[in-house]
C-alpha cells in the first residue's frame, strides 16, 4: 500500500516536473526575447523600415496612376500596335483637365519625361491649350491638333509603360537598360547610359584602394606582430589615432597637404624638383591617397590579429628543415595569413564601395562613386525612383560581400576554436 | 618576449630591416597629415602654408566667437550624448537577452542588429530621409538622435556582448540562490562587473555619432548642423584656418576617447590577470 502510494506520488510528480521545467525554459526564452525586442522594434522603425521603403520606391510607379487614372484604365486593353482609339483620348482629356485644376500635371509629366524626353513640354502645352473638355467624339482630333505628338504611338507607349503599379524602369535604368516600344529589354540610349561606368569606376577605385591597403598594411601588421608587446603597443598608437580621428579631419588634412600651395608642392618646389605645382588633389590621385589613408587601419587590424596567432615555431621548424627564409615565408608564413588577408581585404572593399564623403571632397567630377549619384538624385534632381534603384544595386552588392565576409570570419573562429 | 619571429641570419636581418623601414614609412603616412595641419591652427597668418609667420590663438578665438561653429559643437554634443544614452539602454538590454537566448534564429537576429554598420551610409541616409520626411522628423533633433542611435547601437552590442561572454553567469545564479531578485542581482552583481565593458560601448557609441556626417547631411536643418557637417561645408567652400582649429578640437576629443578606452582595456586585462 505504501509502496503503491509512493509509486503513485512519483508518477504524478514526474509529469508536472517535466512540464515545470519546460515552462521555466519557455519563460526564460520569452524573457530573453523581451530584452531583445525593444532594439528590434527600434531598428524596424529607424533602419529596416526606411531601407525597405527605399527598395519599394525603386519599383513603385504611382505618379501617372494617380494623376491620369482614367487614361490608365482606358489603356489597360491597348495592344500597343497602333495609336489608341477615341475613348483613350477622351479619358486623357478629362484627366488632364482634372489634373490642371488640382495642380498635379507636373507630377505626372516629370515621371513621363523620364520615359520619353520632351514629354514635359507636351503635357504642359496640352494642359494650357485644352480650354474646355472636347465635345464627345472629337477628343482625338482636338488633342492631335494641340500637339501632333498625341498622334504618335511612342507617346502613348510612354504613358502605358508608366502606368504601374510596379515598374522595372528604374532598376533597368540603374543598369543602363530600358524597354523599347515593343517591351523588349534593350540597351539605354547612350546619353543616359552612364551607370555601368559609375559602378565600374566604383569597383575599380575600391579594388585599387584595397590593393594599396594590403601592400601598405602587410609590412606594418608584420612588424607589429613580430615586435615585443611593449614596442608594438606603442606603435599601435600610430594606427589607432588616425583610426579614431574624424573622417572630416583626415580628409581636410589631405587637402591642406596636397593642394597646389600645400606642404608637398611647396617642399618639392623648394627642393627644385618641380617648377609648376603638381595637381595632387581634386583628381583620382587624391581619392586614392585619402581613401587609402582612411581605410588602412581596417586592413592592418585584422591582418595583425591573424599574424599574432601564428606560432613562431612554424617558421623555426621550416628553417630547421632547410627552408630558405624566402621559402619559409612564402610557403609557411604567408598561407597562414590568408584568412587575415581575406577578412581585411573584404572589409576594406565593402567599406570602400559605399564611400561618399571622401570622394565628394577630394575627387573631381570624373572620380565620383555610386554613392554620390544616389545623393545627387535624392537631393538635387529629386529623381527618387532612380536614386532608390541605384541604392538597391549598391545594397545588394554590399550585402553579398558581407555574407562572404561573415562566412570567412565565422569559419576562422570555428577553426580557431578547433586549434585550441 | 624572446618567443617572436626575431631575425637570425644576415639575410633575415636585411629582410627585417627592410620591413621595419617600409612599415615605419607607412606609419608616418598614417600620422603625417594629422600632424601637418595641427600647427597651422596656431598660425598668426591666414594662409595654410609653412613656415608659419608667427604663433597666435586667433583662429581658436575665431572659432569660439563664431555662432555657427559654437552651435555646431553644441549640437554634436547634444546629439552624441542623447544617442549614446538611448543606444546604451537598447544595446545593453539586447546583449543581455542575446547572451541567454538560444535559437536557430539567433544568427539572423544578430545580422539584423549589426547590419547598420555594414550598409553604406548613403543608403541609410536616403532611406531615413524618405521615411522621416513625411512624419516631420527631418530637420529635427529627434530624427537625428534616432538615426544616430540606430548607427551606434551595433557597437554597443558588440562591446557589451564581448564583456558578457567573459562574464561568469554562475555569479548571477549564486545571487539568485541567495534570494536576490533579478533586478537586484543585475544592479549589485552583474552591473559592477560589466561596467568597464559598458563604458567602452558608450565611448564607441559617442564616437560613432560624433563622427557621423552622411545622415546629418541629408536630415539636419540649419538648426541641427553638427561639427563634422560644418566642417564639410567649410571644406567645400574654402579651407580657412578656422577649420584647422576645429580639426584640432575634434582630434583632441578623439584622443581623449581613445585614451579612455585604452585605460579601460588595460584595467580590464589587469583584473583578468588578478583573477588568474
Amino acid at each position: 500500500m505504501t509502496a503503491a502510494f509512493v509509486a503513485g506520488a512519483d508518477a504524478s510528480s514526474e509529469v508536472p516536473l517535466k512540464r515545470r521545467l519546460k515552462r521555466a525554459e519557455r519563460t526564460r526564452r520569452l524573457k530573453a526575447l523581451a530584452l531583445i525586442l525593444p532594439l528590434l522594434l527600434f531598428l524596424l522603425f529607424t533602419f529596416l523600415g526606411p531601407i525597405a521603403g527605399m527598395l519599394w520606391r525603386s519599383v513603385d510607379d504611382w505618379e501617372v496612376r494617380q494623376v491620369l487614372p482614367h487614361t490608365v484604365a482606358a489603356l489597360a486593353d491597348w495592344d500597343g500596335k497602333d495609336v489608341p482609339g477615341e475613348p483613350a483620348f477622351a479619358a486623357l482629356a478629362g484627366d488632364i483637365r482634372t489634373a490642371r485644376d488640382a495642380g498635379t500635371v507636373a507630377i505626372a509629366s516629370k515621371r513621363l519625361n523620364y520615359a520619353l524626353n520632351g514629354f514635359r513640354t507636351i503635357m504642359a502645352g496640352t494642359a494650357r491649350n485644352l480650354k474646355t473638355l472636347p465635345d464627345p467624339g472629337t477628343a482625338k482630333a482636338t488633342l492631335i491638333a494641340i500637339n501632333p505628338a498625341w498622334g504618335e504611338r511612342a507617346t502613348w507607349a510612354a504613358i502605358k509603360g508608366a502606368s504601374g503599379p510596379l515598374t522595372g524602369f528604374y532598376l533597368l535604368g540603374a543598369l543602363d537598360l530600358t524597354r523599347n516600344l515593343d517591351g523588349a529589354i534593350v540597351a539605354a540610349p547612350e546619353e543616359q547610359a552612364i551607370y555601368r561606368d559609375v559602378f565600374g569606376r566604383t569597383f575599380t577605385i575600391s579594388f585599387g584602394v584595397t590593393a594599396l591597403c594590403l601592400i601598405l598594411g602587410f609590412p606594418v601588421a608584420y612588424m607589429l606582430a613580430t615586435l615585443p608587446t611593449g614596442q608594438s603597443n606603442l606603435l599601435m598608437i600610430f594606427v589607432l589615432l588616425p583610426f579614431w580621428t574624424s573622417l572630416l579631419v583626415r580628409t581636410c588634412a589631405w587637402i591642406v597637404v596636397l593642394q597646389s600651395e600645400g606642404i608637398v608642392n611647396d617642399s618639392l618646389r623648394w627642393l627644385g624638383l618641380i617648377d609648376e605645382p603638381l595637381r595632387l588633389i581634386y583628381n583620382r590621385f587624391g581619392v586614392y591617397v585619402a581613401m587609402t589613408h582612411v581605410l588602412l587601419p581596417f586592413m592592418i587590424l585584422p591582418l595583425y590579429s591573424s599574424m599574432k596567432s601564428i606560432s613562431p615555431a612554424y617558421m623555426r621548424a621550416a628553417a630547421s628543415l632547410g627552408a630558405s627564409p624566402v621559402t619559409a615565408f612564402l610557403r609557411v608564413y604567408l598561407p597562414q595569413t590568408v584568412p587575415g588577408i581575406g577578412a581585411g581585404s573584404l572589409l576594406v572593399f565593402i567599406l570602400a564601395i559605399g564611400y561618399y564623403i571622401t570622394p565628394a571632397l577630394v575627387g573631381g567630377a570624373a572620380d565620383q562613386m555610386i554613392s554620390y549619384f544616389i545623393a545627387f538624385y535624392t537631393t538635387e534632381t529629386v529623381n527618387w525612383g532612380l536614386a532608390s534603384a541605384l541604392g538597391a544595386v549598391l545594397l545588394l552588392a554590399t550585402l553579398l560581400l558581407a555574407v562572404v565576409y561573415g562566412k570567412l570570419v565565422h569559419g576562422q573562429q570555428v577553426t580557431g576554436g578547433m586549434k585550441n | 618576449m624572446s618567443d617572436n619571429h626575431a631575425p637570425r641570419t644576415a639575410s633575415q636581418r636585411a629582410a627585417w630591416t627592410t620591413t621595419v623601414v617600409v612599415a615605419s614609412l607607412v606609419l608616418v603616412f598614417l600620422m603625417a597629415p594629422i600632424l601637418a595641419i595641427m600647427p597651422l591652427s596656431f598660425s598668426s597668418g591666414s594662409y595654410l602654408t609653412y613656415p608659419l609667420p608667427g604663433l597666435s590663438l586667433r583662429w581658436y578665438e575665431d572659432f569660439l566667437n563664431s555662432p555657427r561653429w559654437v552651435s555646431s559643437l553644441k549640437n554634436s554634443v547634444i546629439i552624441g550624448v542623447a544617442s549614446t544614452i538611448l543606444s546604451m539602454v537598447l544595446g545593453t538590454l539586447a546583449s543581455l537577452g542575446l547572451a541567454q537566448w538560444k535559437s536557430k534564429f539567433k544568427p539572423l537576429v544578430l545580422a539584423i542588429v549589426l547590419s547598420p554598420v555594414v550598409v553604406p551610409g548613403v543608403i541609410t541616409a536616403v532611406g531615413l530621409y524618405f521615411f522621416f520626411a513625411p512624419i516631420g522628423l527631418t530637420g529635427s533633433y529627434a530624427g537625428l538622435i534616432l538615426a544616430h542611435t540606430a548607427l551606434s547601437t551595433p557597437f554597443v552590442v558588440i562591446t557589451v556582448s564581448a564583456t558578457l561572454q567573459s562574464f561568469d553567469m554562475n555569479l548571477a545564479r549564486a545571487a539568485a540562490s541567495l534570494g536576490a531578485s533579478p533586478l537586484y542581482a543585475f544592479r549589485r552583481v552583474i552591473l559592477p562587473l560589466i561596467l568597464p565593458g559598458l563604458a567602452s560601448g558608450a565611448l564607441f557609441a559617442f564616437a560613432t555619432s560624433f563622427d557621423e556626417v552622411v545622415v546629418v547631411l541629408f536630415m539636419a536643418g540649419p538648426e541641427q548642423r553638427t561639427l563634422p557637417r560644418e566642417m564639410f561645408s567649410g571644406i567645400r567652400e574654402n579651407i580657412s584656418p578656422t577649420i584647422t582649429a576645429a580639426a584640432v578640437i575634434l582630434t583632441t576629443i578623439s584622443v581623449i576617447l581613445l585614451a579612455t578606452l585604452e585605460a579601460l582595456r588595460r584595467r580590464n586585462e589587469r583584473l583578468k590577470g588578478n583573477l588568474r
